[in-house]
């Protein structure tokens, strides 16, 4: 084995990217079963709300665990207007991100300030407040005929029907492109395939770029980052809006990809799953991101056919795996640069006393 | 009309007053020293100065421009560089990284910039790059450029923050003890470092306990102590002013 791994550290880089690259190409003529192509458009999916994700917790450092809301305006935008409007899904693609961008820095505006713990509190109160708000539907903003003037509000609201409730919305649209409509999964294979890498390609660019590194100085030390000029402020609204619309063009791939959407998928839960795969596969790095979406989503599916029931085991099995991580390996599986580097000189600290 | 006006600066927390009724100057192209037996308020001043925190009374101002209200990265953007007491670096970010940070002020690109990367970005990028080079090899720390902050030795972290404080291209450069911690050798090189400094046209403003350092490369000197301002003169001026003597052998009970 080890002789097999040395001759291909080898191997001209540039062979194995070809190599690979044809492989993900080719993957659906490959595997044939419709099942495995599925599993792999669940990793697409997540690898984008992984990728954006990324941005506002390891790029800037926000600790952020309600990132589904943002998925979930996303989500429902497209399937809203889709469903009832009729709108082609690839026209509301800019829509869905535009929303979440906003959303995004409404209501994390006035909570930029607060730092780590109590940051992270109320983006889990936010997330949960956005699923409460989908499941009760328009009943959500009754209370509102309380205000005095608004009385009228509450028989026009009662049994209005728009987020669809704890049903959620169905007959949203498939994807479709000049004549063509995107039906089975191995379209929707390739459909994904091009965001990734697009997405891959932009997140790439913006690490290295100014903003990236004015988000990698607030991350490090806020104050003297401010102080060096950096407006911290918009920085990391910059960082939430980003992160934000491009969970909200996941949410619209999704939605035209499931065709049937409800809260449930939305849930605290899946921001959790969102979270462990930028933190579990390395935090800030952006092959950490895809390879922590493959131990969070590929490898329980996998699981599934060895051991029926999974489901079961599945909380025991997570737990497991994120204390072993955290014990042996918590920069991750594959960490950027920097965090492990930052890791092994405090082992070494320790280790001279 | 000073580069740097302060007057009336009162700053409280709580029932202690640890700025009191401040005034001074710093004038254009002069190196200012600050002294004052420990607690006496030097720090406060800065981070007045900085807008970390508001001001309780009094005012400030950069060549007439009113300072008060506005966040620390537009003081900054006004010509402002600092650097701290206890050193804040970007620890896990490389020399090059630290130093180039100071240059976001001066630049534009934003995130559709970055994305797409149009000439302007890239010419952008690459004179970010340039003025950094610049920065470091005059603070002598370009062969350390790839080298993670943390790893550097203390008196390099030292230098490094003032190369980043410099890439803003300030007209003022408030140094918090930038001596402190330095052996002999190290300390000769930065007194010739801040000269070269003002030299090429930034004004200076430094808090310093290194009596050597203050005494050497200051034009003026003012002395606090409990927030007060007790002296204020050149070195020969500071240095003979039993009120000064006073308040530092005083505190030594």
């Amino acid at each position: 084995m080890k002789d097999l791994i040395g001759r291909l550290r080898k191997l001209d880089e540039r062979y194995l990217y070809s190599i690979l690259a044809a492989l993900v190409v080719l993957f659906p003529w490959i595997v044939r079963s419709v099942r495995w192509i599925q599993v792999v458009n669940f990793f697409f999916v997540y690898a984008l709300l992984g990728l954006s994700l990324n941005i506002i917790l390891g790029y800037a450092g926000l600790f952020q665990l309600g990132h589904a809301a943002f998925y979930a305006v996303g989500a429902y935008t497209t399937a809203i207007l889709s469903s009832r409007y009729d709108i082609p899904t690839f026209w509301l693609l800019p829509v869905a991100g535009l929303l979440s961008a906003v959303f995004a820095i409404l209501i994390s505006r006035p909570i930029l300030h607060l730092r780590g713990d109590y940051l992270c509190i109320v983006t889990i109160g936010f997330g949960e407040i956005v699923r409460i708000a989908l499941r009760n539907d328009a009943s959500s903003l009754v209370f509102l005929s309380k205000i005095p003037g608004l009385q009228f509000l509450e028989e026009k609201l009662t049994g209005l029907v728009i987020t669809g409730g704890p049903n959620g919305i169905f007959g949203i649209n498939r994807p479709a492109i000049l004549g063509f409509t995107f039906r089975q999964q191995w379209h929707y294979y390739y459909l994904f395939l091009a965001f990734v890498v697009f997405t891959v390609f932009a997140m790439r660019r913006l690490e290295n770029s100014r903003l990236g590194r004015a988000w990698t100085c607030v991350r490090e030390d806020e104050l003297a980052a401010e102080t060096m000029g950096i407006d911290t402020v918009r920085v990391k609204l910059l960082a939430f809006a980003i992160g934000a619309a491009w969970a909200g063009v996941a949410g619209n791939l999704y939605a035209s990809w499931v065709t049937v959407i409800a809260p449930e998928s939305f849930s605290f839960w899946e921001s959790v799953i969102m979270f462990c795969i930028v933190v579990l596969g390395g935090t800030g790095s952006i092959p950490g991101v895809l390879v922590g979406t493959v131990g969070m989503v590929v490898l329980p599916e996998i699981l599934r056919e060895v051991l029926l029931n999974i489901q079961q085991w599945r909380m025991l099995l997570f737990g497991a795996a994120m204390v072993i991580m955290m014990v042996f390996r918590p920069e991750g599986l594959w960490p950027s640069q920097r965090f492990r580097r930052q890791l092994e000189l405090a082992k070494e600290a320790v280790g001279s006393e | 009309m000073a580069l740097l006006e302060v007057r009336n600066l009162t700053k409280r927390f709580g029932g202690l007053t640890a700025v009191d009724r401040l005034d001074f100057e710093v004038n254009d192209g002069e190196i200012l020293g600050m002294i004052g037996p420990n607690g006496a308020g030097k720090t406060t001043v800065f981070n007045l100065i900085s807008g970390i925190y508001p001001p309780d009374e009094g005012e400030i101002r950069l060549n007439g421009q009113n300072l008060l209200g506005l966040r620390p990265h537009l003081i900054t953007e006004q010509g402002i560089g600092r650097t701290f007491q206890t050193i804040r670096l970007f620890r896990n970010l490389t020399v090059m990284e630290n130093v180039m940070a100071g240059r976001h002020c001066r630049t534009r690109a934003g995130w559709l910039a970055a994305i797409l990367q149009p000439q302007s970005q890239q010419l952008e990028e690459q004179r970010i790059r340039e003025e950094a080079e610049r920065h470091l090899r005059f603070m002598k720390l370009y062969e350390q450029r790839a080298e993670l902050a943390k790893n550097l030795p203390y008196g390099d972290q030292r230098r490094l923050e003032i190369a980043r404080a410099l890439a803003i291209d300030p007209q003022l450069l408030v140094l918090d003890e930038p001596a402190a911690g330095l052996n002999e050798q190290e300390t000769n090189e930065l007194m010739q470092l801040i000269s070269q400094v003002r030299g090429s046209g930034i004004t200076i403003f430094l808090i310093e306990h290194d009596m050597k350092v203050v005494m050497g490369i200051s034009d003026r000197i003012i002395v606090l102590d409990n927030g007060k301002k007790i002296a204020e003169g050149t070195p020969a001026e500071v240095r003979g002013n039993p009120r000064v003597v006073e308040a530092y052998l005083g505190k030594e009970e």
